[in-house]
């Protein structure tokens, strides 16, 4: 008998239908995924499980737990099963945790709700949940607070929450998703380990299919509140019968048609750049101390090149885009582009800076939401001496529309009329309005998901080819900085660790951290072979 | 959001009506005063003195024979007259202070202004009032510097808190890599999206220096004869409160509905700029 | 925890420092002489000089400023030109009507704030919740002096159940001097806890919609749980800061109010002093009162370090 059975589930918000006549199971000791990208209902579903909604949802169908009919139970009778028989774990880490309580008086609590069991004896126990995660004594005591873990700390601590009275089933809701390659890799590892030992079923929801693929022993594909494809995981990749599963998986590993001429003039070169941040003073009269932020970078870009940056958050690849693009000076080294310094005089140079532009991570926070797109799209406009007025101007908003498929009517819209996939082709049609030579993309399609990500990688490349534009394309996310540079660097605590051409760094990558980033990626299996 | 769908929106909230109604009536009666009053308040009509509500005198007279109703529509030039100017000494000073402190945030500039708002909070209005009452002499300036002064901070911290985050958005970042500056960003960009912020912050300190210049004037440290405040009003019934205690509900009467007025303005602004309740109303 | 402390302290220490600066050369700098000032028109040279001596202008703007300061740092405030009596005492008489005041007042609106804040979030959107706002929404408006004049209307002259004014004095006994305080009390606690439960409802709802409430919830707390033993802590962060501001509403608004029911404190000393040009009072109650104001705000930034861990390494 399965130990979750979800069976014909229909929820509503507000009336307005979330979920439609979902079905899944999980057994004991099994992991299922549940794939879906945003607004396909996947929290959702896990929410229904526990009863943990949102005001004014109204669930119906069946959800049986171990025997308990979930819909039908009292309040009282669903906090009992909460935390004992059924633990959650969530995506954001950073604020799961009570900020101003103990992790060992947060792990205790769980034991303490449900048991009649002495303190003592709970933060014992909360003890051997940490130490179960990984968390050891002598760096991690009870007594340690939130705000002094990092971000897959403090999942392990959550996860320690949630499996501290060894329920039966786990729901795992995008556990590795705000975490780093590594971190994720290792925050896998533990639930795999955890479901090992302890026999409990796993509901892990993500939207990436690559890190349920050697992961999951059955697949559920969830689109529009809908189950579109579910079954073993061999068998759905082999099979994919249903198109959306498939569009998918070809989204997930998309492949843009590149054009790979390139000449050999370097048009950036940063020499052994070296930025540094004083810290804040620890004592009154202490010596002012500096953190080294950017450690001794040299590289070169080629006119017409795409080179991928790579690395975990906090290695100085966002420090570094803010020296290149001239927005803060370097303490020493220098950054030139077209043999021009980008900053001469302790002054950003403006002849240098309108031949480079930048697209950011955030659809939704790049642009100022009281103004118009037309505008919007203008403002590098600044940079020129003499920027064009009038019929000029306008030709220019529609060009650089047009070039980014859309329509140049939408000048006239305000960003919150677009989507999340329309507002990034606004941000590259932003920085094409200048016609700059260098375009940074600092995450810009991270924020995307997987059929919108592939949609804009395949324009960056078509516009690379026809403007004969440079990238620098910096991403944590290695699958993608493989299909889109021609080059790849990695970046370990602000210095480059390995450059060289992508194709060879990924198969037989030098240096240990970049074996180990690869290693901890999660690769989608080849069509079929799974 | 289009424009209509906005006002069906504010039309909707009960609160932002209803405020905006009681507000609007006292703004009119402060308008009509300069115009007409019913009865002439500057000359004294002993026979008829205390009398109550009702007859000739709609809300009765005073302890000289004037009309009350007059009394509390010339009053209400006193209190919004006040008011307006404090909350735009305010405002005036206040917001580039905060703009100023967040574009340079961490700098000397901003720990100047940051430690100087501080110091002012540590002097409530009345304080200032005393002060200056104390070395100039009373006047309804007084009550103007006094709340105005102690308003810079209310929208000096309120602006560099709402700044500091907007700084930090992608939006400002594209600017900068367009070339613009720190001042051309503030007003470009930060600016525009805290004037909601300010919008409403503006109603509360309205309603703030509404009550604060009753209270100055009701200890004689504002509005001074014969100009008529609602806090003068309150303090010359106090004596008479047992023979007539009309002569002391309706001045209050008047100052506790503008000021609830412009509250439930403030409220329903708040919401209705407010995208996260918005939403769950659509 | 200590060296946070220490850091406050020394912030607390300048403040008091830039405070008094702008207090001395306001009133005693701005004037001109003040001497002249403080006896009008119909001064002779000789009463003048005598003045002059006794406030210490004979030195410069300096040494004037650090008498000033040392005295008072010895509690000895001058004296005052109309009592002829050191000002300190007079201050010292009038602080026990005035502090006790401020303190009860205090204690009232955190009493019904509280709690009132503490059901309306519990029961959002409720018969409860709404009638609570509604009742605070009037609450704010009211001026406190005015609903001051209604509670003597309506319990002293009309039911007899308090006297109209007048301080029954702490000699005669904690009961009957604190009834006598108890009138006045309510009318300044009653705008100060309607702000209070406002900011406490607004506040626990937004650390209601946190994350860490739903791990809570995951953890089989239940929604009372959840409140009392996870947001309510999370949520005083913003009450103390409201708190803090409130006292040195309090202390002014207690000036006010003492007008309202005669009762001999700070205020109607401070009134009488303005009047009587007494400028030595005037500058010494302002000075204690913006000391008050400063300290207060010291020990809610302590509080804030004892809530929240994240401060006390911050710093």
């Amino acid at each position: 008998m399965s130990l979750l059975e979800i069976e014909g589930l229909d929820l509503d918000i507000h009336g307005e239908a979330i979920l439609k006549g979902v079905s899944l199971g999980v057994a004991p000791g099994q992991i299922v995924g549940v794939i879906g990208e945003s607004g396909s209902g996947k929290s959702m579903t896990a929410f229904s499980v526990m009863q943990l909604l949102p005001d004014g949802a109204m669930c119906r169908g069946r959800v049986t737990l171990n025997g308990h009919e979930m819909l039908a139970l009292s309040e009282q009778s669903l906090c009992r099963l909460r935390g004992n028989e059924v633990g959650m774990v969530f995506q954001e880490p950073m604020t799961a945790l009570n900020p101003i309580q103990t992790i060992g008086a947060q792990v205790a609590e769980t034991i303490l709700i449900h048991e009649d069991v002495s303190r003592a004896e709970a933060m014992s126990r909360a003890r051997g949940a940490l130490e179960r995660c990984e968390l050891p004594e002598a760096k991690f005591p009870l007594s340690r607070y939130p705000h002094e873990l990092s971000g897959g700390q403090r999942q392990r601590v959550v996860i320690a929450m949630a499996i501290a009275l060894r329920p039966k089933l786990l729901i795992a809701d995008e556990p590795t998703t705000a975490l780093d390659v590594t971190t994720q890799a290792q925050i896998l590892q533990l639930l795999r380990r955890l479901v090992d030992e302890d026999g409990m079923g796993l509901m892990l929801i993500t939207h990436d299919l690559a890190v349920v693929a050697d992961m999951a022993h059955e697949i559920v594909i969830m689109r529009h509140g809908e189950v579109v494809e579910a079954g073993p995981t061999a068998r759905v990749f082999a099979e994919m019968r249903h198109p959306y599963t498939r569009a998918l998986f070809e989204a997930s590993g998309h492949q843009p048609e590149r054009d790979e001429t390139r000449r050999d003039v370097p048009l950036l070169q940063v020499r052994e750049v070296v930025r540094d941040y004083a810290l804040p003073r620890t004592r009154l009269f202490a010596p002012q101390e500096h953190f080294r932020a950017v450690n001794g970078v040299s590289f070169e870009i080629a006119k017409g090149e795409s080179l991928g940056l790579v690395g975990e958050s906090g290695c100085g690849k966002s420090t570094l885009t803010r020296a290149i693009l001239g927005l803060e000076e370097v303490q020493s080294g220098q950054i030139l582009l077209d043999g021009e310094p980008v900053f001469t005089g302790h002054r950003p140079n403006r002849e240098v800076r309108r031949r480079m532009q930048v697209v950011f991570q955030d659809p939704f926070g790049s642009f100022n939401p009281r103004w118009k797109v037309g505008p919007l799209v203008t403002e590098p406009f600044h940079l020129l001496d003499d920027p064009p007025t009038g019929a000029a101007r306008d030709a220019a908003i529609a060009e650089a529309l047009e070039s980014v498929g859309l329509s140049a009517e939408d000048r006239h819209k305000y960003i919150h009329e677009f989507s999340g996939g329309q507002r990034q082709r606004i941000a590259i049609a932003r920085a094409l309005i200048i016609k700059p030579e260098l375009i940074i993309l600092d995450e810009a399609v991270s924020a995307l998901d997987v059929s919108i990500r592939a949609q804009i990688l395949d324009l960056l490349a078509d516009l690379s080819g026809r403007f004969g534009l440079t990238y620098l394309f910096i991403s944590h996310d290695l699958s993608v900085v493989r299909t889109i540079t021609d080059r790849v660097m990695v970046m370990q605590a602000g210095e480059i660790v390995e450059e060289g051409p992508t194709a060879l760094v990924f198969d037989a990558p030098q240096h240990d951290y970049t074996k180990t980033l690869i290693a901890a990626a999660p690769v989608l299996p080849d069509r079929g072979a799974a | 959001m289009t424009e209509t769908g906005f006002l069906g929106a504010a039309l909707r909230s009960r609160s932002l009506v209803l405020g905006a109604v009681l507000t609007a009536v006292f703004v009119l009666a402060a308008v009509v005063s300069f115009a007409w009053v019913p009865h002439d308040i500057t000359s004294m009509n002993v026979p008829d003195r205390m009398k109550g509500p009702g007859g000739a005198h709609l809300l009765g007279t005073d302890h000289f024979g004037r009309d009350i109703l007059s009394m509390i529509m010339v009053g209400a030039r006193t209190s919004i007259a006040v008011a307006v100017v404090a909350v735009g000494i305010g405002m005036g000073f206040g917001v580039p202070l905060g703009l100023a402190a967040a574009a340079r945030k961490g700098s000397l500039l901003d720990e100047v202004i940051m430690r100087g708002n501080d110091l002012v909070f540590a002097f409530p209005s009345l304080l200032i009032a005393i002060m200056i009452t104390a070395v100039f002499g009373a006047s309804a300036l007084n009550a103007i510097i006094a709340i105005g002064i102690f308003n810079i901070p209310v929208f000096a911290r309120l602006t560099r808190g709402a700044a500091l985050s907007l700084w930090t958005r992608d939006y400002v970042m594209a600017a900068r890599v367009a070339g613009k500056g720190a001042t051309r960003i503030s007003f470009e960009h930060i600016l525009p999206n805290v004037t909601n912020l300010l919008i409403v912050q503006g109603t509360i300190q309205f309603s703030l220096g509404i009550l604060a210049e009753a209270a100055l004037s009701y200890v004689g440290l504002g509005a001074q004869p014969p100009l008529p405040s609602w806090g003068r009003m309150l303090a010359d019934s106090q004596t008479m409160i047992s023979i007539a205690p009309h002569m002391a509900i309706f001045p209050g009467l008047a100052i506790l509905l503008t000021v609830l007025g412009l509250n439930l303005m403030g409220d329903g602004l708040r919401d209705l700029f407010d995208p996260k309740i918005r939403r769950v109303g659509r | 925890m200590l060296r946070f402390a220490f850091k406050r302290l020394v912030s607390l220490s300048l403040s008091l420092v830039v405070a008094s600066v702008v207090i001395f050369l306001f009133v005693e700098v701005v004037p001109g002489d003040p001497a002249a000032y403080m006896l009008g028109m119909n001064a002779t040279e000789e009463t003048l000089a005598a003045l002059r001596d006794q406030l210490g202008l004979s030195g410069t703007l300096v040494e004037r400023y650090l008498s000033w300061v040392g005295g008072m740092l010895r509690g000895d405030f001058g004296t005052s030109y109309t009592y002829r009596t050191p000002v300190s005492e007079m201050i010292g008489e009038r602080l026990w009507i005035s502090l006790p005041l401020a303190l009860y007042a205090l204690t009232l609106s955190t009493l019904i704030a509280f709690p009132a804040g503490i059901w309306a979030a519990s029961k959002r959107g409720s018969v409860a919740d709404v009638s609570v706002m509604g009742l605070t929404q009037l609450g704010v408006a009211i001026p406190n002096f005015w609903f001051a004049m209604l509670m003597v209307l309506v319990f002293s002259i009309n039911l007899r159940w308090f006297s109209a004014g007048g301080f029954a004095g702490w000699e005669s006994g904690f009961l009957p001097a604190m009834k006598s305080l108890t009138l006045p009390a309510i009318a300044l606690a009653l705008p100060q806890a309607s702000i209070l439960a406002r900011v406490m409802r607004s506040s626990l709802l937004d650390t209601l919609s946190e994350d860490f409430i739903r791990t809570a919830r995951a953890k089989g707390l239940t929604k009372r749980q959840a409140l009392w033993r996870h947001a309510l802590r999370n949520a005083l962060i913003p009450v103390l800061t409201i708190i803090g501001l409130q006292f040195s509403f309090l202390m002014a608004g207690a000036i006010i109010i003492e007008n309202v029911f005669s009762l001999p404190g700070l205020g109607r000393m401070v009134f009488q002093a303005i009047s009587a040009r007494d400028l030595i009072v005037v500058e010494s109650v302002v000075m204690l009162l913006v000391f008050a104001v400063i300290v207060v705000n010291f020990a809610v930034d302590i509080a804030y370090a004892a809530v929240d861990p994240r401060l006390r390494v911050r710093g």
